[in-house]
């Protein structure tokens, strides 16, 4: 499945080069980490990160809480930002841009870097409303353009079909897994390159939860996408690239299947085959 | 497993004798209730005749109506509500959303609370000094105040405020702005966390997140408490006593610089008078001041619900 065509969409996302038919094996990295190190207070939560993140394809975070899975990835939005005392050393860029720097424009980055989190959590607004509240912030839009953008982020997200009908009612009345294909839909409107993904399924029943995962296959040719799960079958379904996080250090990263069938480290074998964390 | 089986038998009753006793202490207050109303009700009905709105006081008790004060609460209680609901509602905003946990803050807050403690006549005293006579910096010395504006328009300001509508309106706001900010702090605290955050990861400013996601949310729950504050304010008389307002007046508030007085006052003075009829027309008095209450929490709940259908799956 792909997105339409994103008319009346002044900034579309940038298209790649290496796009379509001639996509080498591994496509040049989005995000990259480099020495990278993150504090929460006095607590060292990510000790001497290296890692690159390639586009267009979904990176999976696995390790066992606390490891610092998602500390990294809420350093890619700089949602760390609200939390007093979290700092980060080291670089961490995206595109090659510093993401780090302290009078980075966090509106813009964030325009660029959408996330989706462990609860669905719409806002009490209608289903319409919720997706166009990013597109309304970012930019002054005629009612035709944003109905447009609304149904093509609805779309996206393969929800459009069972919400066409109710499009102005309140999107608590959602179920679980409808809500959080809303939130996916409510983070592509704004047209982002990166999704962060923290747990998105561990709030759903298992039939949501494979909806969403078929969400993710489709949308991984459009968007670098990065996935926080505790579920070590859904990383080995949707993702490309594994990384393993342990006690704050990354232990191994890489192709999926490898790190699944034959990954180098003990550590990394023994947690993926279900015998600790 | 050690010591002896409780049977069933002993736990059924106690769980049925702590149910009569919940039942008991319910009753008490709900009978005191029903026998205060029903009273009230037999003495105060006969006396609700079309003239008891349209007439002002008097010394008469067969001519005397409510019409200054009911127009009096009215005027000040909504004149009280413009101030304290934009200014608690801004307080709490900052308190929640913005402020750092500093040691100032935790003080800040703290004092709110105490004050939400404070006997209503302190700020009897304080409206009078602050608001009433300005602490004798405005206006000449005999007491005449300084005019700004037109004395005849709407908008037009007496320093000091002495007796008006705004003085009482602005010494009422003391006494519920604590409650104000801290219903409005409790309702913002119970909007989820996810909901500031997905506001801020789609790139909303922390403003935009508090105007269009926060502030939304916490509306009906605001707008309750603000009501339950109202209802105080509407039968408040001793910060109204010590501020020196009138007790018998013969016109109705036409701006906020016009003397008015209260349902409460008006009820006190009546029940305070030796003569039974006098006591009727308190009971009569009763009965308005409860129906203004009511009519203020049924339009609360009225705009609570219209402002949760919005939202509401």
């Amino acid at each position: 499945m792909t997105v339409p065509a994103q008319s009346g969409h002044a900034t579309p996302r940038p298209t790649t080069q290496h796009g379509g038919m001639t996509a080498p094996e591994t496509p040049p990295a989005s995000i990259v980490a480099g020495g990278f190190h993150a504090w929460y207070g006095g607590h060292h939560a990510i000790q001497d990160l290296s890692l690159s993140i390639p586009r267009e394809r979904v990176t999976a975070l696995i390790g066992p809480s606390g490891c610092g899975k998602s500390t990294f990835l809420r350093w890619i939005n700089r949602m760390n930002d609200m939390i007093p005392g979290a700092r980060a050393e080291g670089s961490l860029t995206l595109d090659g841009e510093s993401l780090l720097d302290s009078g980075r424009d966090l509106v813009e980055l964030r325009r660029r870097v959408g996330m989706v989190f462990q609860k669905p959590n719409p806002f009490p607004k209608s289903v319409y409303d919720n997706i166009a509240f990013g597109p309304r912030l970012h930019r002054h839009m005629t009612r035709s353009e944003l109905d447009d953008l609304v149904e093509q982020s609805l779309r996206a997200a393969a929800i459009w079909s069972e919400v066409k009908d109710r499009l102005h009612q309140s999107a608590l009345g959602l179920s679980g897994g409808q809500q959080q294909r809303l939130c996916i839909a409510r983070a592509i409107a704004v047209g982002p390159e990166v999704l962060l993904m923290d747990e998105p399924c561990s709030a759903l029943d298992p039939r949501s939860t494979a909806s969403i995962e078929d969400l993710i296959r489709d949308l991984r040719s459009q968007f670098t996408i990065v996935i926080v799960t505790h579920n070590m079958q859904q990383a080995a379904r949707v993702s490309d690239q594994t990384a393993f996080f342990f006690e704050g250090r990354l232990v191994e990263c890489g192709p999926t299947d490898t790190i699944f069938t034959n990954p180098r480290s003990k550590q990394t074998e023994d947690y993926v085959t279900g015998r600790f964390g | 497993m050690t010591g002896t089986p409780r049977t069933a038998a002993s736990r059924l009753l106690q769980n049925r004798l702590f149910l009569a006793l919940c039942l008991a202490c319910t009753s008490v207050a709900v009978l005191a209730l029903a026998v205060l109303l029903v009273s009230v009700l037999v003495q105060g009905a006969p006396g609700l005749r079309w003239d008891f709105f349209s007439e002002y006081a008097s010394r008469k008790p067969e001519r005397a109506g409510i019409l200054a004060p009911l127009a009096g609460s009215i005027w000040v209680c909504v004149t009280c509500m413009l101030l304290s609901l934009p200014l608690g509602v801004a307080t709490a905003v900052y308190l929640e959303e913005f402020a750092r946990r500093s040691r100032l803050n935790r003080f800040i807050e703290l004092n709110v609370r105490n004050l939400a403690g404070v006997p209503s006549i302190v700020y009897g005293i304080i409206g009078l000094t602050a608001f009433g006579r300005m602490f004798g910096l405005v206006g000449a010395a005999d007491g005449t105040p300084v005019v700004l504006g037109d004395p005849e328009s709407f908008f037009h300001l007496e320093l000091p405020l002495g007796q008006s509508v705004l003085a009482g309106g602005l010494t009422l706001m003391l006494v519920i702005l604590p409650i104000v900010i801290i219903a409005s702090q409790e309702a913002l605290r119970a909007v989820p966390r996810g909901l500031r955050q997905s506001s801020l990861a789609l790139g909303a400013t922390p403003w935009q997140t508090t105007w269009q996601v926060t502030l939304p949310a916490a509306a009906p729950t605001i707008l309750t408490g603000a009501i339950l504050a109202m209802s105080r304010a509407v039968g408040e008389a001793a910060p109204l006593l010590v501020l020196g307002i009138p007790l018998f007046i013969a016109s109705t508030p036409e701006s906020l610089m016009d003397p008015f007085t209260v349902l409460p006052f008006q009820i006190y003075s009546w029940a305070s008078r030796p003569q039974a009829a006098f006591h009727d027309l308190a009971a009569s008095g009763i009965i308005v001041l409860l129906a203004v209450l009511l009519s203020f929490n049924a339009l609360a709940i009225y705009l609570r619900i219209r402002l949760q259908r919005s939202t509401a799956p």
